[in-house]
């Protein structure tokens, strides 16, 4: 029984750090609806900058305290320089835009950590006067994690104070509820938001300084928290600092608890409870539903899509040919790279047309790269099936997977149905990855080359253009099809869709298989053009990268992610093969376009050369 | 840092000043592909950058090999299999190396492993720790420098059936480093030991330790001994909350990699003394081709090595020997080359056995202990690696056939 008491400790401890990290995304989130994935690297470098701070101020408590006082107003104020400098110059982009900004922000921290702090981890001190344990019934408990269970509450308190008894507060929850009305009576929304950033920034610079005497500051801690972050957050409710807080609890006791009965469960729990709550209670545990049509998606729909005039078709067609001429003057390894913007090319197209045209957002669509990838791997390494076969097989599990994910998804809407598309992608992911003896585990399925007549470079690469572009054209096809304007109309307006008699759920399950198997496809062909299939093929960052795709060629256009992906592989690889610091250089570019084009590239191609047919 | 253009300066520097003692390096330069994951895991990758660089530096200086200098082309993987096999293919098809080196992770080197075998190119797996790469998966393209997941789990499996220990637990990353880690241990110990119980396991996934969760669920079951896998900030979580928790006190250990100084140097004075462990002393190796090397690198980075230089130096030194070797830079004669292959390395003479392509580099196995407030290994031993592989029989029956 004293066991059990003190792991409950335990729990509540780990508990405590996750709360600080998920109430300054939440806060973040519930305010400006900015998805930032640089809340990591805001964690991370509270950490790296306690550490320093702490070697400075010398050992004493003051010296302790200080230097974690002192890492998290740093952290806020970087936060501050980034809302600033970039977001603020991006509200008024298409609805998630902003998350490739962040994501820029990301490469180009962990470039400058790696620089600044150099490769090694780096071990804190342990807290002046906490270093030590007490006995609690018979068993050492750290003391440091008696001061974290305290610290935890008391933040969440302080936040509650600060939001529900301050006039800023009142403010930031009016801009919550209702930003135009908000706007409308004069609040100036600007420094609000700035001010909103601080203080999410300083929580997270807080979470990472607090973690110094637990944890080394590392490379590594970006992106290991930022997804338990974001779970968090989702299975509280959204904007929820007290649901965050709960929902904290409820993490760091199931993980606490979990591994006594099953240990391997560490990779997937977070997610299998997400899932379990967004199927049951689909805004969080303490989260309010959303209204029927969420304001900023019915702001920024945008004109609807309109076939390419003649000209632009010519424009198709000759790009076309010069793609089909390309081995003619093109090398192996250009065609090689040609093939493997062309197969993104059709996943970012997979995933707009589920983003674009059905208004659900993935965040989980490498989940279905994976399933293609996987689907002609195990055909050739389980039944010696030929390249052609494997690839048939692709689409149609991913298809499959499409049918089973989105069953779930459709019943859900904006963030929570992204949030449970992550969920569901990995747990695919960690079944792909513990599955030994079917998938290979993590050391994956080796020796997938394709069939002889389509080895050599050139003839991969016309394989890849004929499929891709054939799924492309499918892809169009569907989206001015009736299916396509039901599904666009769900997306617009689903009150009035369903008025007209359209089932709207069963349109928007029916694209998640579409778009499944479309990805599942450009998944097959990863497979043979890479030889070799591992479970990172379905990670989050490979949905991050989608996402960047979509999202920096223009949500709202035809012709966006085609755009998004060749630019984002094409520049990835670019600049990859050039130089070890490729992550400043690409971050850097990424924030550039960003800034230049805060439509989307295809956007503000859009609004350039498209206005006088308007 | 070191991208191939600094690179190339770089080598004309070098090229310039050996113009300047014999004055043959008219030829174009051998050129060689290099890759490993210089940004997911630079705490290691770095280090070993400095070993390939330092010997690359040493055999250019000394004329190059076949009177020509060599050339490496490197590259990050950034941790992907899909980005090393795109990079492989850069290093292929336009830059048209003559060989491949390098990477860390295992899925990274099978990936590459098997793009060596479909292009036929020699590729020299440095780093990954994973049998597979040698036996279950092995080819005849891909050669394997360090010493695998079996070597180092037989030479702790030996120490700890010295040990009075009975009832043990084991905690790894849940990866297939960690499971074949874990696998390896229990079954050389139960082979030596048939008295011993293992009464639990814990797998946290990588670097994604719940430390106190994880210490709590082993001391409940009242172990003897502990045996770890864990390793970069995990395990130093890990030492930490167990140290506050009382874990290893009256408890014995034995942990892989643990006195390998680029995973246990960030722990500093709070080392775990007493560990059993396989790492690299070096310190206190003083055998004339260790002490050159040390010297050598002590000199020219004004840092001490880490097991990963004396690895990228091993590398580069086998490849410079394959190629002389082979009197070619053809891929083919570069391979047949390197079966059988025996060169000095830092730790002593290796050979890349003919049998199944893995060298006989060794490890050390000792205690650790802190020393003026670094963690150092004590009562060590180098263990050749020859002597704890399987025989060549036994591993060329494991590969599959070709």
């Amino acid at each position: 029984m004293s066991f059990y008491a003190v792991q409950f400790l335990t729990g509540l401890a780990s508990a405590s750090s996750l709360f600080l990290v998920a109430s300054g995304l939440s806060i973040i989130f519930g305010v400006s609806r900015v998805v930032n994935f640089a809340h990591g690297s805001f964690y991370m470098l509270g950490a790296y900058i306690a550490y320093s701070l702490t070697l400075r101020l010398g050992g004493g408590a003051f010296g302790f305290w200080g230097a974690i006082g002192l890492a998290a107003v740093a952290v806020g104020l970087i936060g501050v320089l980034m809302e600033m400098a970039l977001l603020r110059r991006l509200y008024r982009s298409p609805e998630l835009f902003q998350l490739v900004a962040t994501f820029g922000v990301v490469l180009v921290v962990q470039d400058l950590a790696l620089a600044t702090w150099g490769p090694d981890d780096l071990l804190g001190p342990r807290a002046p006067g906490l270093s030590g344990a007490v006995s609690i019934l018979g068993h050492r408990v750290p003391e440091y994690d008696l001061a974290l269970i305290v610290i935890g509450p008391v933040v969440l308190v302080i936040l509650w104070l600060l939001l529900n008894r301050t006039r800023w507060g009142i403010l930031v929850r009016a801009a919550t509820q209702d930003p135009e009305m908000a706007g409308a009576l004069g609040i100036n929304q600007k420094w609000l938001l700035t001010g909103v950033f601080f203080l999410g920034s300083l929580l997270a610079g807080l979470g990472g300084a607090l973690q110094l005497p637990r944890e080394p500051a590392n490379l590594l801690m970006d992106m290991g928290i930022i997804a338990e972050a974001f779970v968090v957050v989702v299975i509280g409710g959204m904007g929820s600092i007290g649901g965050a807080f709960l929902a904290a609890v409820v993490i760091g006791e199931l993980q606490a608890f979990g591994i006594l009965i099953f240990p391997e469960i560490t990779l997937v729990l977070l997610f299998l409870v997400m899932a379990v709550v967004l199927v049951i209670r689909p805004w969080g545990l303490l989260g309010k539903p959303e209204a029927i049509i969420p304001k900023a998606a019915a702001r920024d729909v945008g004109r609807p899509f309109r076939p390419l005039k003649a000209a632009w078709r010519w424009a198709g067609l000759g790009l076309l040919g010069l793609l089909v001429a390309l081995p003619a003057t093109a090398g192996d390894y250009a065609l090689q790279v040609a093939s493997e913007v062309l197969i993104f090319t059709l996943f970012a197209a997979s995933l707009h047309f589920l983003m674009g045209i059905g208004g659900m957002i993935s965040f989980g669509h490498a989940a279905y790269l994976g399933f293609g990838a996987y689907g002609s791997a195990l055909a050739v390494h389980h039944l010696g099936a030929p390249m052609e076969a494997a690839l048939i097989a692709a689409p149609l599990l991913a298809g499959m997977g499409g049918l089973v994910f989105g069953w779930f998804c459709v019943r859900l809407s904006g963030v929570y149905l992204a949030m449970l598309t992550l969920a569901f992608a990995q747990i695919a992911w960690s079944g792909v990855f513990q599955w030994y003896d079917f998938t290979g585990g993590d050391n994956g399925l080796i020796g997938i080359w394709p069939a002889p007549w389509a080895a050599g470079a050139a003839g991969y690469y016309y394989l890849t253009l004929m499929l891709t572009v054939a799924a492309l054209w499918v892809l169009k096809r569907a989206v001015f099809s009736p299916f396509g304007f039901a599904l666009r109309a769900g997306r617009d307006s689903r009150l009035r869709a369903e008025a007209l008699g359209i089932d709207v759920r069963r349109v928007q399950w029916l694209a998640f298989a579409l778009s499944g198997a479309a990805a599942g496809l450009a998944g097959g062909l990863y497979a043979f053009l890479k030889g070799s299939v591992f479970p990172t093929v379905m990670a989050i960052p490979v949905s991050v990268d989608g996402l960047v795709m979509v999202l920096l060629g223009g949500v709202h256009t035809v012709l966006g992610p085609l755009i998004g992906a060749v630019a984002f592989t094409g520049l990835k690889i670019g600049i990859a093969a050039e130089t070890h610091f490729w992550r400043i250089l690409l971050g850097g570019l990424i924030l550039a376009t960003v800034l230049a084009f805060p439509k989307g590239i295809a956007g503000f191609l859009k609004d350039k050369l498209m206005r006088p047919e308007r | 840092m070191i991208d191939r253009r600094t690179f190339v300066t770089a080598l004309a520097a070098t090229a310039a000043i050996v113009a300047a003692v014999p004055a043959r390096a008219s030829e174009e330069p051998i050129r060689i592909g290099e890759m490993n994951s210089y940004t997911r895991l630079p705490a290691f990758t770095l280090p070993y950058r400095n070993g390939w660089e330092l010997a690359l530096e040493e055999v250019n200086a000394a004329g190059g090999v076949l009177d020509r200098q060599i050339e490496v082309i490197s590259k990050d993987d950034g941790g992907e299999p899909g980005t090393a096999v795109t990079m492989a293919n850069d290093l292929l098809a336009r830059e048209k190396v003559s060989l491949i080196f390098g990477t860390l992770l295992s899925n990274v080197g099978l990936a590459l492993a098997d793009f060596a075998k479909q292009k036929q190119i020699p590729f020299i797996a440095a780093e990954p720790l994973t049998d597979t790469i040698a036996w279950s998966q092995g080819n005849a393209y891909t050669f394997r420098l360090r010493p695998g997941t079996y070597v180092q789990a037989a030479m702790l499996a030996e120490e700890a059936a010295k040990l009075p220990a009975k009832r043990w637990a084991v905690v790894a990353p849940n990866y297939e480093y960690g499971k074949s880690a874990v696998e390896a241990f229990k079954t050389l110990l139960s082979a030596k030991r048939p008295d011993v119980e293992w009464v639990g396991e814990q797998w946290p996934a990588l670097f994604k330790i719940d430390a106190g969760a994880t210490v709590q669920a082993l001391a409940r079951t009242n172990p003897d001994a502990i045996y770890n896998v864990t390793f970069g900030a995990d395990l130093i979580k890990f030492v930490r909350e167990g140290k506050l928790r009382g874990l290893f006190e009256g408890r014995q250990v034995a942990s892989i990699l643990g006195g390998e100084p680029d995973w246990i140097d960030p722990l500093k004075d709070e080392a775990p003394e007493g560990w059993i462990v396989t790492g690299y002393p070096w310190y206190a190796l003083e055998t004339p081709e260790h002490v050159k090397f040390r010297e050598a690198y002590q000199k020219r980075f004004n840092d001490y090595p880490r097991l990963g230089s004396v690895v990228g130096y091993a590398a580069m030194k086998t490849i410079a020997a394959a190629i002389t070797k082979a009197g070619s830079t053809e891929p083919k004669a570069i391979t047949a080359a390197l079966r059988g292959l025996t060169l000095d390395s830092p730790l002593g003479r290796i050979t890349y056995r003919a049998a199944d392509q893995q060298s006989t580099m060794g490890t050390f196995v000792g205690r650790l202990t802190v020393k003026d407030g670094m963690p150092r290994m004590v009562d060590w031993r180098y263990g050749d690696g020859a002597q704890y592989l399987p025989s060549e029989a036994e591993a060329a029956k494991m590969r599959p056939a070709e």
